[in-house]
């Protein structure tokens, strides 16, 4: 371990950081476009609805028994919970109107975090309103005014303060809340986040969190300078802080102003690969001289439906995910059949088109450490099963849930003493701290060789394969322009440039960001391809 | 109600009609206003007098429709009061509340101005009105932008009545309006107030738990006990022992005059005769 000051100030470090700068204003902007709206809405919503509550008992204690009961649900699950609810009504519009509302990124965020900044904007109006001395409300009465003046003239005014507080809260945590956007599909600070985490760029996820904190910090100075300002009546502090805030919501409004070109989406699920093959077909587009933009980090069975909602219009998948997952078949039909069923299916049912095979596979693999292995004499998971019972296996948040794993269990009768979920990342780590001794491994993660991991045979063939498949959407069916971006990728992408390209991302040392992996790809199989 | 001769000088057909008025709450558990009659005529200023509980608040605000009674009916001028909207009839008659009520977020100028902004006055006639009555109620015009809590008590009470009567009402009503005030600005503000009743041939309503300002005050004393009306008469006949044979009234006159008495050998060589 070298010293710990010349570690920190790095030249990859340094790099690293210039890197997240460079991307501030592409992740700041929509994440002050999302907190404003929210909070707009937030406000729009709940304050006509606490006027209409600090009157009616039964009608405060239902409206914030919901927003309470809204606010105990985890931040993620909030956001996730959205995206199936926008998914019905889509297909729903679709059937009735003709058009399906995009069901993915910013509008079930956007709703998420609104009901999220309703309870403390709702509980402190509620409370400040009622909070008014009943003897200055009767006054109020006395000199004739309406309940409507009463409550423009009298209340709001007296309880602003309080209701301000309420304000203060609710932004602070829209802000903190939409770093969580990222695996539905929204652009915000959170990206850093997510793919620093999933990178290991700790520089890109350190730079996220402070960027959000300090957009929270400054925000809530200027609601604060509001707030002082209404209590103290001093006009000049509420000047500066509406100000200050309207300048950094403009600013984040800007981009959206300019009229961009036609842009294409390319999703990507969360892991590095996906990265690497986003930016490798970004950029291939981007050559064609299009724009494109990224939706980063999608959920696994999130990034299908947004390809056939057409959110996103092109990415990578896997036959044999496809196949168990979104066609759900439990079939095991030969790698060639599977494809041609896969393309035929998809052209059929979804109107998508397989463009497609990259020329690689990433099929689940269960790897160990080779002097694991050895000293428990296993070499494939049929030698597996026998000393499971004393093993703590390993997955990356999805393999233990998937019909893989499911069909590898009852073929070979395997049973773990504890089972553990990581970080796809941090998986690794784990099975060289020895926290597990049987790891869910990609067969194109460059780690299998970096590390020398002993990757289990699978005689009965219980594991289907997983091609890397290029999946357009079904409004680009007849794109001319996409195709011939992406089409020279066909069968181009060899498993061993795959590892490398991974292994440039998520090795531990001269870690290089997806992008410089896409352009180190794309040269490798430049080269292969002449 | 009152046969006994007032010694207001007009003497002209009833102004505030209250007719056989009952008030009761908790769903007529609770009577705050027990079937009491009382008429005001023009210009008068008239005290009701009574402990807490005895119903004379309550049936001071069934005048401007703060209360609404079960049964009976007030009228002013001869139209019952509940022909009109609560906010609009409230517009038209002064109020000075308990507690004073100026309105913490406004300054001294709007507290005032309220009224004249309900009413949709112009803002220079607005402001010339403020300033007309800071000088009224002996304020100094800086105090215009100042907020109620840089005021102390007294002043903060002038606002409120500059405020009740800024629109120059035919009525005012007031609730206890010197009863937070130290004895020396009681009696100024009292006297100064009672000058601006006559100056503006004003009818006030004035409830008070205080014989002795009431006694000073008013042209007419209500005492009310439990919701009814115990004896109703001039200061002077009241004082006189001759207004009622109620024990109740007989002992509460009895205050103002033993403190007289008091007060008076105080003042001579005897020194204080004991109670």
């Amino acid at each position: 371990m070298p010293d710990a000051g010349a570690e920190l100030l790095s030249s990859a470090r340094l790099d690293a950081l210039f890197d997240a700068w460079r991307l501030l204003p592409t992740y700041l902007t929509p994440h002050i476009v999302l907190c404003a709206t929210a909070l707009a809405l937030g406000l729009l919503v709940s304050l006509p609805l606490a006027a209409l509550a600090a009157e009616r008992p039964w009608l405060r204690r239902l409206v914030l028994a919901i927003a309470s009961l809204i606010q105990t649900i985890p931040g993620l699950a909030l956001l996730a919970l959205f995206y199936p609810l926008l998914l019905a009504l889509s297909t729903l519009t679709a059937r009735l109107f003709g058009f399906g509302i995009p069901a993915l990124g910013f509008l079930p965020t956007l709703i998420a975090l609104t009901l999220y900044a309703m309870l403390p904007i709702l509980r402190n109006s509620v409370v400040g309103l009622n909070g008014v001395s009943p003897a200055i409300v009767e006054a109020a009465e006395g000199v004739g005014m309406t309940p409507q003046q009463i409550l423009t003239r009298v209340k709001a005014p007296l309880a602003t303060p309080v209701i301000m507080a309420g304000v203060r809260t609710a932004a602070v945590w829209t802000i903190g809340a939409a770093t969580l956007s990222t695996p539905v599909g929204q652009t915000s600070l959170g990206n850093y986040i997510f793919t620093g985490l999933q990178t290991e760029n700790w520089v890109s996820v350190l730079f996220g969190c402070i960027a959000a904190a300090g957009l929270a910090l400054i925000t809530d100075f200027c609601l604060g300078l509001v707030e002082t300002g209404a209590s103290e009546r001093s006009r000049k502090r509420v000047v500066f802080g509406v100000a200050g805030l309207a300048l950094g919501t403009l600013a984040g409004f800007t981009p959206l102003l300019s009229n961009e070109a036609e842009t294409y989406v390319i999703g990507a699920k969360s892991f590095s690969e996906q990265f690497i093959l986003a930016n490798l077909m970004g950029d291939r587009l981007k050559a064609e001289g299009v724009g494109v933009t990224r939706k980063d980090g999608l959920g696994s069975a999130i990034a299908f439906r947004a390809l056939a909602h057409n959110d996103i219009d092109a990415y990578v998948d896997y036959s044999g995910t496809l196949w168990r997952n979104v066609i759900g078949r439990t079939d095991m039909p030969s790698r060639e059949e599977m494809q041609a069923e896969i393309v035929r299916w998809m052209k059929a049912e979804q109107g998508v088109t397989v463009l497609g095979a990259l020329g690689f596979e990433n099929a689940y693999v269960l790897a160990m450490k080779r002097e694991r292995a050895q000293a428990l004499n296993v070499t494939s998971i049929a030698d597996l099963a026998r000393v499971a019972p004393q093993l703590t296996i390993g997955d990356d948040l999805e393999f233990l849930g998937r019909p893989e794993w499911r069909s590898l269990r009852n073929a070979y009768g395997l049973s773990f003493r504890t089972r553990r979920s990581f970080n796809p990342t941090i998986m690794y780590h784990a099975l060289e701290a020895g926290e597990a001794d049987v790891i869910s491994a990609f067969s194109s993660d460059g780690r299998i060789a970096a590390l020398d991991l002993l990757v289990l045979a699978d005689p009965k063939h219980a594991i289907p394969s997983y091609d890397a498949l290029i999946l357009i959407a079904p409004k680009r069916a007849a794109d001319a322009r996409l195709k011939r971006a992406l089409a020279p990728l066909v069968g181009s992408v060899p498993v061993e440039a795959m590892r490398a390209a991974n292994l440039l991302v998520d090795g531990d040392t001269d870690k290089a960001s997806p992008e410089e992996a896409a352009r180190a790809l794309a040269k490798a199989v430049h080269l292969q391809s002449r | 109600m009152t046969a006994s001769p007032i010694s207001n000088p007009s003497n002209s057909a009833p102004y505030i009609e209250i007719d056989a008025v009952s008030k009761s709450y908790d769903g007529g558990r609770s009577v705050a206003v027990s079937n009491v009659s009382l008429d005001v005529q023009q210009g008068s200023l008239v005290a009701l007098v009574g402990g807490s509980g005895s119903g004379k608040t309550t049936l001071l605000k069934t005048i401007n429709r703060l209360v609404d009674p079960d049964v009976g009916e007030v009228r002013i001028d001869g139209v019952p009061v509940s022909e009109a909207e609560p906010p609009m009839l409230r517009r038209s008659i002064g109020y000075v509340f308990q507690g004073i009520g100026l309105f913490p977020h406004m300054r001294v100028a709007d507290n005032i101005a309220v009224t004249l902004k309900l009413r949709g006055w112009q803002a220079s006639e607005i402001e010339a009105r403020v300033a007309e009555m800071l000088d009224m109620v002996d304020l100094p015009q800086d105090y215009a932008s100042r907020f109620p809590h840089m005021l102390s008590g007294g002043q903060r009470q002038r606002v409120g009545v500059a405020r009740a009567i800024a629109a120059r009402p035919r009525i005012v009503l007031m609730d206890e309006p010197l009863g937070a005030l130290d004895p020396v600005t009681r009696d100024s503000l009292g006297s100064s107030y009672r000058e601006l009743h006559d100056r503006f041939g004003m009818t006030t309503l004035m409830v008070t738990h205080d014989i002795q300002e009431a006694a000073l005050m008013a042209d007419r004393i209500v005492v009310m006990k439990n919701g009814r009306v115990l004896a109703d008469d001039t200061p002077h006949t009241l004082m006189m022992g001759s207004g009622s044979d109620d024990p109740d009234v007989t002992a509460l006159m009895e205050v103002p005059r033993r403190q007289a008495e008091r007060i008076a050998a105080l003042a001579t060589q005897n020194g204080p005769a004991r109670a």
